[in-house]
């Protein structure tokens, strides 16, 4: 059996990796990838405690939840950069920045 | 069962009392309505016709058949004739006996009664008394003011102020009777300054004209000075028995009588100076009131007042108001005192029947009559005549109505109160010649009219005053018996210079014609009376005079001074000399008038002339007015102006002083508000304003931004916790 700090490692890296992603990405689908990574290191935490912790099965649980959510996200998620690309000809989030005023 | 068993007067008494009050606010309250404004004398008319017939229901029960409730009758316990109705009275109290033998009845007895004041240490309970004093006085009253009120009427008609003048007749009678019912010293003294406002309100009637202001301003002040006696003299006795109470006062007085109890201490003074001094105090009142020299200067000019409102408040009535209260604390006067009353009596009916002498005006010479009749009730009370001072009260009443009706009546016919303008009016005005006759008959003491009655029985006190006191006190009996032929002198002048002779002014004489019935008719009804006089010893009294059944009460302060009551009854030779007396000096009185004015042998002038001196001093009213001028109002004139310059300089400057400090006070507070208080609340303003303006920098709109200080955020919240732990 692999060690634990193996995977709170690599759900550590990837969740940095996708903040850096969606903080500095301009391009809609890449902060959205970001979002999608951050998910990911969620859900394999997740599954990695679940199997540390005695072989449980609420934690898989939860990485399916999170996999459906993510697919329901990015469903949504998409049709906002749909939207926003058709309100701005763009798909910069940089762009709408109505928030604040 | 008897009228005077229950509480049954009491409610007579006080619809005599509040009727008036109600008709005095009914007129006040609708004055504007035209109902009012033009029969604004139907509910005082109303209002004093039934306060007339419940006077006369109480007067019927209390005097003529003398129902008894409690308390012997009068009659039965003075006199020795057989009471004409004992009412199942007791045996007369005992010889010795220092009770009060006066008949009376009092609404305390019966529960009625209404607690004003009551402090612990002052109580103040109203109630109400009837006596033969009381039951004769409001049927006097009453009567008098609702003939002056029906003779108003006409006299008033087409006065703008119309339902204001009898709004005011009905005020006064309305305090003229609560001061004749009440039972308390200190509410007599209310209802005496009702009275005096009263009179003021309506002498200054005619408030437009120059006059009556300035005559109601003289009466006003001439009373309060009275007044300021009487308030000092109420204390007194309060200092004395603790009450203000009449009956209460009484049985004190009788308690020190008999010897059972003494008067406190006060300032050192013995009981003879006290009670002597709280009379005077009491006295100076009356002196007002009813126009006793030094204070009479306020009565002839109070003449400037509509004529109904002289022959009520300043002939028949109030001014009679101060001999009624004598005669209510009589038995207070020690000897002294009442020596005093009837020096002061002695003077005022010389000194005001000499001016009548002289006068032109009728309406002044009829005040200066009035004023030496009210010193002769004085006189009388002082000189020991307790029946004989208030009958004349009451005779007087009427006949001097009369007089001044019938003037009233003459003004109203020729528009004019100078008797030197008049003459001849005897054929145009032949009932107010006839009634006016009968009244100046009556005043001048003629015998068999009421006046001679009451005047006889003052001349009998006063000669055996003087008789037993010693030949200096025989003054007020000489005065007594010379002041008739004054009397019917003035008064036959009056009647001659308006009546007989050819007259003065052709033209006022012309336009002059009799007054209508209404003004007529009260001059008739007071005629009868004055004519068909209750001096007579009367079948309805059951032989008695009415003067027999007022009877005096014991003279407590004398017999506590350990003075006897004097006086015994003069006997028929002392009545008979008088009369006899009396009559001479009347036709005396006549003979001096026929030879001067009838016959002109010689005439008035040759006597002005003959007696320049002494005309010019009387017909100068004794120059009182300009010593008073010159004492008093130009002493109180010159306090005044020191005061104004004291109140200018030294109070004022306090008053600016204070305000200065104050303003400096204000601004320094001013100072630390604006500067600190201010400043605090700016501050805080400030720095959340520079806070604001550099967080907002922040909200930049971009949610890469947003995102970034979530994550930052969380990253620090974790390294907190992780130091922390």
């Amino acid at each position: 059996m692999q060690p634990l700090a193996g995977y709170v490692f690599l759900g550590t890296a990837m969740f940095v990796l996708g903040v850096f992603t969606m903080v500095t990405r301009k391009n809609a689908i890449y902060v959205l990838m970001g979002a999608e990574l951050i998910l990911n290191a969620a859900a394999l935490n997740f599954v990695a405690f679940a199997r540390y912790m005695g072989n449980r099965l609420d934690g898989q649980m939860f990485a399916i939840f999170i996999i459906i959510l993510a697919a329901a996200e990015a469903a949504v998620a998409l049709g906002i950069v749909l939207q926003i690309h058709h309100h701005f000809p763009s798909i910069d989030v940089s762009k709408p920045d109505r928030l604040g005023d | 069962m008897d009228f005077f068993d229950d509480a049954t007067p009491a409610w007579y008494a006080l619809a005599i009392l509040l009727l008036p009050a109600a008709g005095f606010c009914w007129n006040a309250f609708t004055y504007r309505t035209e109902f009012t404004r033009k029969r604004g004398h139907i509910v005082p008319l109303l209002t004093i016709g039934t306060a007339l017939f419940c006077a006369l229901t109480i007067f019927k029960h209390a005097v003529i058949d003398g129902d008894v409730g409690d308390t012997p009758h009068a009659a039965s316990a003075t006199h020795d004739a057989p009471a004409h109705d004992s009412g199942g009275a007791d045996a007369p109290p005992a010889a010795g006996s220092l009770a009060d033998p006066r008949w009376s009845w009092s609404s305390k007895a019966h529960g009625v009664v209404y607690r004003i004041i009551d402090t612990g240490a002052l109580r103040i309970d109203a109630g109400i008394t009837i006596d033969h004093l009381t039951a004769t006085m409001l049927l006097v009253v009453t009567l008098v003011a609702f003939l002056v009120h029906l003779y108003s009427v006409s006299y008033m008609h087409g006065d703008k102020r119309f339902s204001r003048f009898f709004a005011f007749l009905q005020l006064f009678s309305f305090s003229m009777l609560g001061l004749i019912l009440t039972d308390n010293l200190l509410l007599l003294f209310c209802f005496w300054e009702l009275v005096g406002v009263c009179s003021y309100f309506l002498i200054g009637f005619w408030f437009e004209q120059d006059e009556p202001p300035k005559a109601s301003m003289k009466a006003f002040m001439t009373n309060r000075f009275g007044d300021v006696g009487f308030l000092i003299g109420i204390l007194l006795v309060y200092r004395m028995f603790g009450t203000t109470d009449l009956a209460e006062i009484y049985a004190g007085l009788q308690a020190v009588a008999e010897g059972r109890a003494a008067l406190p201490p006060l300032f050192g003074w013995e009981a003879g100076t006290l009670l002597t001094v709280a009379g005077l105090c009491l006295f100076t009142g009356p002196m007002a009131k009813s126009a006793q020299v030094p204070l009479h200067i306020w009565l002839p000019d109070a003449m400037a007042g509509p004529t109904p409102v002289s022959a009520l408040i300043h002939a028949a009535t109030m001014v009679a108001a101060g001999v009624y209260m004598v005669g209510r604390i009589y038995f207070f006067f020690t000897p002294t005192a009442l020596a005093f009353i009837a020096g002061i009596g002695t003077v005022t009916a010389l000194v005001a029947a000499t001016i009548g002498l002289v006068h032109n005006n009728i309406k002044k010479v009829l005040a200066y009559s009035t004023c030496s009749q009210l010193g002769y009730m004085m006189l009388s009370l002082g000189v020991g005549g307790y029946s004989a001072g208030l009958f004349h009260l009451y005779t007087h009443a009427f006949f001097k109505a009369c007089l001044f009706l019938g003037a009233g009546s003459v003004i109203h016919a020729v528009h004019t109160e100078d008797m030197r303008e008049m003459g001849g009016l005897k054929s145009k005005l032949p009932v107010t010649y006839r009634t006016m006759l009968i009244a100046t008959m009556a005043l001048g003491g003629v015998p068999f009219f009421s006046g001679a009655f009451s005047k006889e029985m003052i001349v009998e006190h006063a000669l055996m005053w003087g008789w037993s006191h010693g030949l200096a006190h025989m003054l007020p009996a000489i005065v007594a018996i010379g002041g008739g032929g004054l009397t019917f002198f003035y008064m036959m002048r009056l009647i001659y210079l308006t009546f007989y002779g050819a007259p003065r002014d052709q033209h006022k004489f012309e336009h002059a014609h009799e007054s209508p019935p209404a003004m007529t008719i009260p001059l008739m009804v007071l005629a009868f009376l004055s004519f068909f006089s209750v001096g007579w010893p009367m079948p309805f009294l059951g032989g008695h005079k009415l003067p027999e059944l007022l009877a005096a009460p014991p003279a407590l302060a004398s017999i506590a001074l350990g003075h006897g009551a004097d006086h015994g009854h003069g006997g028929f030779a002392l009545a008979f000399g008088v009369l006899v007396l009396s009559c001479l000096v009347i036709v005396f009185g006549y003979r001096l008038y026929k030879q001067t004015y009838k016959d002109r042998n010689p005439g008035p002038e040759v006597w002005v002339a003959r007696l320049r001196p002494l005309h010019t001093t009387v017909s100068n009213l004794y120059y009182f007015d300009e010593f008073y001028r010159a004492t008093i109002v130009r002493f109180s004139y010159a306090t005044a102006r020191v005061l104004a310059l004291f109140d200018s300089k030294v109070i004022d400057a306090i008053v600016n002083g204070v305000g200065t400090v104050g303003q400096l006070i204000a601004a320094g507070f001013a100072a630390f508000d604006r500067i600190v208080v201010d400043g605090l609340v700016n501050l805080n303003g400030t720095v959340c304003h520079a806070l604001g303006s550099r967080l907002r920098r922040l909200q930049t709109g971009n949610l890469q931004d947003y995102l970034a200080f979530a994550v930052g955020g969380m990253a620090f919240v974790t390294l907190l916790f992780l130091f922390l732990a």
